[in-house]
C-alpha cells in the first residue's frame, strides 16, 4: 500500500522525516511529492483561516487518480464553515486526506515547545484521517486512534494505532498492513 | 454504531455539506434541506432523532421551521445555528423547545459534545419510560400464588382495588396472607413509589399504640427524650397497613377516625398540626360486626375501614392451591437452603391436600420448610412433614343417609365417598379405581364439600 505525503506550507522538515519514519510501519512505500495548487481561494481573511474541504477539492482536481493514497499535510490554520476549526479531513472511503498541525504544535497553546509530543499529535491525527478514507468512522474506545477527538488533550489521551475492532473491520476491508 | 437520524437544514451548501461530512464520520444517518419547506418534505418522510436548523434562511425562518417540526414531533431535538448570538432569539427559541443554540463558528467539541448529550439524554429518558411502564405493570407478589376461582378472585380484586384511593378491609384467618395482599394493593397503587407501613395494632398498649401511630414530642412522656415521627407521618405519600384493627382501644378507635377523615393530627404531647396523605388498608381476623354489636368496636370507624372488604378464604376451602403453594415453598427453600429437593411425593402430597391447615399458608410453608431442613431425600416424604392427624368429617350428612335426590352429581358424590371410605380415604389409589386423575378427585372433593369421617 502507498502513501504519498504532499507538504503544503510545511516547513518542518524533522518532523516529517519522524512522520515517515513512524508510518513506515502501516505504509511499505511512502513518497513525497510537491503540488502547485492555489491555497489563496481557500483563505478566509475573516476567520485568517483557510477552508480545509477547498484545499482537499484543489488536490483531488490536479491528481484525481493518484496512486495510493494522498495525505496533505500543512501549517496552515483550517476550518470547515460553522465550525471553529479542525484538525484535519478526509474522504471517507476515498484516497485524500489532509492534516494540519497548526493546532498540533503545543507553542499554540502555552509558550513552550514539545516536538516529542508534535511527532505523536501528528501521527494519531494522520492515521486517524487515513482511517477515515479506509472506511473508518469514530471508534468508542478511548485507546483507539479513531476515537473522536477535538481539542489536543484528548488526542494526547488516544493511543497511536487502531484498535482490534477497528484492525478486524479493516481486515474485513482486505486492508493489510 | 450510532444509528441516529440526523437532518440539517440550512440555506448555504457550504455548511450543509461540512456538517454532513463531520457529522456522517460520527456514524450518524445525515438528510439535508436547503429551506425549510424542503426540510417539512423531507421530515414527513421519516422520523429523525435530531434537527440542526439555521436561524437564518430566506423563506421560512428557523424559529418558525421549529415549532413546525416540534407540532409535528415533539421527540425530535432541535438544535438551531446562528450567525449572531443574541439573547431573545435565543431565549425564544428555547421556549419554543429548541434543546439549544449554538453560534457559528462553534467549536467542534462543543457541537460533538451538544449533539452526542442531547441523543444521550432522550435515549436515557426512553429507557426511563420503558422501564416506568415495566414498573406499571401488574405484580403479583410471589408469596400470593393459586389456580383456584377464589385466589383469581382475589388477585382481580387487588387490581381494581389498587387503582383507586378507597380504604380496604381484610378479613381472613390467620396466617391466609392478609399482609400480602396489602402489599399487593399498595405495589400496584400510584403510592408504590413511597412506602407502605405496617401496624400490628394487636401487639401494642394503648398508649405505646397512640405514640407509634401519631408520633410524639420531646417530653412528651417519661423516656420521650427526642421527638419522634408516628407512622402516619412515615406513611405521607404511601400506605399505612393497620394488622389486627379489632383490637384497637375506644380511646384509639376515636383518634383514628379523625385521622381518616381530617389526614390531619397532632403528635403525642404536641399543639403543632401534623396533616400526611395516606391511604389506610386494614386487617382483622375477628368478627367486627359482633364486636360493633357489643359496643367494643364503633360503627362510624366500622364504615369508614370497610369501603371495600376482600375476605381471604383459608387454605382448606381451596385445597387445589395446596400443590401449587407446597411446591412453590420446596423450590424457595430447597434454593435458600441449598438442598436438592425435586418435590413432594405423592404420599406426602396426598397428606398435605388430607389436613385441615388452621395455620393456613404460613403453616403450610413453615411445614415445608421444616420439612426440607429434616428431609434426607429427593423428595418429602410423609414422615418428612410431621402433621397432626386431623378428624376429617363429612359435611354432607344426607348423603350417607340415602338422599332421594338422584342427580347425576349426586350419584358421583355418592360413588365417590363409597370409593373413598373403602380405601380409607387413600387418594391415590381411589383415583385409579375412580380411573381419574388424583387432582380431578381432589376438585371433586373440594366441589362436594367431603371430608374423611375418624
Amino acid at each position: 500500500m502507498k502513501l504519498n505525503i504532499v507538504p503544503l506550507k510545511f516547513s518542518n522538515d524533522p518532523l516529517l522525516r519522524k512522520l515517515i519514519e513512524n508510518l513506515s510501519l502501516f505504509f511499505r512505500e511512502i513518497e513525497i511529492f510537491y503540488t502547485l495548487i492555489d491555497i489563496e481561494k481557500s483563505y478566509s481573511p475573516e476567520r485568517r483561516q483557510y477552508y480545509s474541504t477547498r484545499i482537499l477539492e484543489s488536490v483531488i482536481k490536479s491528481n484525481p487518480e493518484p496512486d495510493g493514497y494522498i495525505l496533505i499535510i500543512t501549517e496552515l490554520d483550517l476550518f470547515v464553515p460553522v465550525l471553529t476549526h479542525v484538525f484535519g479531513e478526509a474522504q471517507l472511503n476515498g484516497r485524500f486526506s489532509i492534516v494540519s498541525v497548526c493546532r498540533l504544535y503545543e507553542e499554540f497553546y502555552t509558550a513552550e515547545s514539545d516536538n516529542k509530543i508534535v511527532v505523536q499529535r501528528s501521527l494519531k491525527e494522520v492515521l486517524h484521517e487515513i482511517g477515515h478514507n479506509f472506511g473508518l468512522l469514530h471508534c468508542k474506545n478511548w485507546e483507539c486512534v479513531m476515537h473522536a477527538s477535538n481539542n489536543v488533550e484528548n488526542i494526547d489521551i488516544k493511543g497511536n494505532t487502531y484498535c482490534d475492532e477497528c484492525f478486524g473491520l479493516l481486515k474485513a476491508k482486505n486492508i493489510v498492513f | 454504531m450510532e444509528e441516529n437520524r440526523i437532518l440539517i437544514v440550512d440555506d448555504e451548501r457550504i455548511v450543509r455539506e461540512s456538517l454532513t461530512h463531520w457529522f456522517e464520520e460520527e456514524g450518524y444517518i445525515i438528510e439535508t434541506g436547503e429551506n425549510g419547506n424542503e426540510a417539512l418534505k423531507i421530515f414527513s418522510r421519516g422520523k429523525f432523532d435530531l434537527a440542526l436548523l439555521d436561524m437564518k434562511m430566506p423563506g421560512m425562518t428557523g424559529l418558525e421551521l421549529l415549532k413546525k417540526i416540534k407540532a409535528i414531533d415533539d421527540d425530535c431535538i432541535v438544535i438551531l445555528i446562528t450567525a449572531f448570538a443574541s439573547v431573545p432569539t435565543a431565549i425564544q427559541a428555547l421556549k419554543d423547545g429548541a434543546y439549544d443554540y449554538v453560534t457559528k463558528p462553534v467549536d467542534p467539541d462543543e457541537l460533538n459534545n451538544i449533539v452526542h448529550n442531547a441523543l444521550e439524554g432522550r435515549k436515557l429518558k426512553k429507557e426511563n419510560e420503558e422501564l416506568k411502564k415495566q414498573i406499571d405493570k401488574f405484580i403479583v407478589p410471589e408469596n400470593l400464588v393459586g389456580e383456584s376461582p377464589q385466589m383469581k378472585k382475589i388477585i382481580d380484586l387487588i387490581q381494581t382495588v389498587a387503582e383507586t384511593d378507597s380504604t380496604v378491609m381484610l378479613r381472613g384467618e390467620s396466617g391466609t396472607g392478609k399482609e400480602l395482599v396489602a402489599k399487593a394493593i399498595h405495589q400496584n397503587s400510584k403510592r408504590k413509589y413511597f412506602p407502605i407501613i405496617t401496624v400490628n395494632c394487636g401487639a401494642l398498649s394503648e398508649s405505646l399504640l397512640e405514640s407509634e401511630l401519631f408520633g410524639h414530642e420531646k417530653g412528651a412522656f417519661t423516656g420521650a427524650h427526642f421527638r419522634r415521627k408516628g407512622k402516619f407521618e412515615i406513611a405521607n405519600g404511601g400506605s399505612i397497613f393497620l394488622d389486627e384493627i379489632g383490637s384497637v382501644s375506644a380511646k384509639t378507635q376515636v383518634e383514628l377516625l379523625r385521622v381518616i377523615e381530617s389526614k390531619k393530627f397532632n403528635r403525642v404531647g404536641g399543639n403543632e398540626m401534623v396533616e400526611s396523605d395516606f391511604r389506610i388498608i386494614t386487617a382483622t381476623n375477628e368478627p367486627l360486626e359482633k364486636l360493633i354489636e357489643q359496643n367494643k368496636f364503633r360503627k362510624d370507624l366500622y364504615y369508614r375501614l370497610n369501603v371495600i372488604t376482600i375476605n381471604i378464604p383459608p387454605l382448606r376451602e381451596r385445597i387445589q392451591d395446596i400443590p401449587i403453594l407446597a411446591n412453590h415453598f420446596v423450590k424457595k427453600y430447597s434454593e435458600l437452603m441449598n438442598k436438592n429437593v425435586n418435590g413432594i411425593s405423592n404420599r406426602a402430597l396426598d397428606q398435605l391436600l388430607n389436613y385441615e391447615w388452621p395455620g393456613n399458608v404460613r403453616e403450610l410453608e413453615n411445614t415445608v420448610e421444616r420439612a426440607i431442613v429434616i428431609g434426607k431425600g429427593d423428595f418429602i416424604e410423609p414422615e418428612d412433614l410431621h402433621l397432626k392427624e386431623t378428624n376429617f368429617t363429612i359435611t354432607n350428612d344426607s348423603v350417607l343417609n340415602g338422599d332421594s335426590t338422584n342427580s347425576l352429581e349426586e350419584i358421583e358424590k355418592k360413588y365417590i365417598i363409597k370409593v373413598l371410605n373403602e380405601n380409607n380415604w387413600n387418594i391415590s389409589k381411589s383415583a385409579e379405581i375412580l380411573e381419574i386423575e388424583r387432582v380431578t378427585l381432589y376438585n371433586k372433593i373440594n366441589k362436594y364439600g367431603l371430608r374423611k369421617i375418624k
